[in-house]
């Protein structure tokens, strides 16, 4: 293993999870919910009578926050070097996993870790270290 | 209210995840590249988040009711079973496939990338799948099927 030091961003790394958390942790405090994106999307589709709206704006928030973070600075570049046929299978992957899993990076990783549940800590390194091992097959392996 | 707090929630996590470069799966990739030229924020992005949100989640842990009134609906400590550690399992794969989880997907939609979308549409088809089984499975036996 060798570090990216010209890659390492601690400070907006740290700043940037901070905000993630105080997201998290507001939600929780007026809402009473839990910030786990995948069950937040995956509600929509199990409509309940005034379970909707609320997930509707969640979603919406996220997809707003590069058009509200433009307004005052020059948005960070982001590359997705995926190609189409790979983005199916990696977006339909997520898709099922997260559901099975009760959770993603958002649900166990943050909140579930922040909150000690041992669910979300078994759930959070188990997703880490496919995630691990599946970069570690396309990169070094397939040569991808 | 509890509709202008989510999308507040959904705003400000949204602009977490940019700041903190998870909305670039590039970075994320350079994360889950061990072997490779190991990029270790994002360990420092999950470290600032549990920090920022764990004294929190722990002061509202009594509480039943959120300051705005809703019933709280943390999720309480379950079993560890076969479902939440295969899907996990599978998640990761999924994840280490583009570097793409369902947060940051939402926010790259908003910047307007196709793939994005692509990713996305995906997602909540595979999403689907996980409720046609589900529901296949809470239907009584032998019920009419529609």
């Amino acid at each position: 293993m060798s570090i990216a030091w010209d890659a390492f961003t601690p400070a907006t790394a740290l700043i940037g999870g901070a905000i993630i958390g105080v997201a998290a942790a507001l939600f929780a405090v007026l809402n009473g919910r839990i910030a786990g994106i995948s069950g937040i999307v995956g509600g929509l589709l199990r409509p309940q009578a005034g379970d909707l709206s609320w997930r509707i704006v969640f979603v919406a928030g996220l997809v707003a926050a590069p058009l509200a973070y433009s307004l005052f600075a020059v948005l960070p570049e982001v590359r997705i070097d995926a190609g189409y046929a790979l983005l199916v299978a990696a977006g339909l992957i997520v898709g099922v996993g997260t559901r099975y899993g009760a959770g993603c990076t958002s649900g166990h990783g943050v909140c579930g870790i922040a909150r000690l549940s041992p669910r979300s800590n078994v759930a959070t390194l188990a997703f880490i270290g496919t995630g691990f091992a599946t970069v570690f097959a396309m990169r070094h392996l397939l040569g991808l | 209210m509890y509709t202008v707090a989510s999308f507040l929630a959904g705003l400000v996590f949204g602009l977490g995840l940019i700041v903190a470069g998870m909305a670039n799966p590039a970075k994320v990739l350079g994360f889950l590249d061990l072997a490779g030229a190991w990029d270790p924020s994002l360990a420092l992005v999950m470290a600032g988040a549990i920090a920022a949100a764990a004294g929190v989640f722990s002061l509202m842990r009594k509480r039943t009711r959120s300051l705005l009134g809703a019933p709280m609906r943390l999720p309480s400590a379950g079993r560890i079973d076969r479902r939440l550690v295969l899907g996990s399992l599978l998640f990761g794969v999924g994840w280490g496939l583009a570097g793409i989880c369902p947060g940051p997907a939402l926010v790259l939609a908003g910047y307007g990338l196709p793939k994005g979308l692509v990713f996305i549409a995906a997602m909540i088809a595979g999403m689907g799948v996980f409720e046609f089984f589900e529901s296949r499975k809470r239907r009584p036996e032998g019920s009419a099927t529609a």
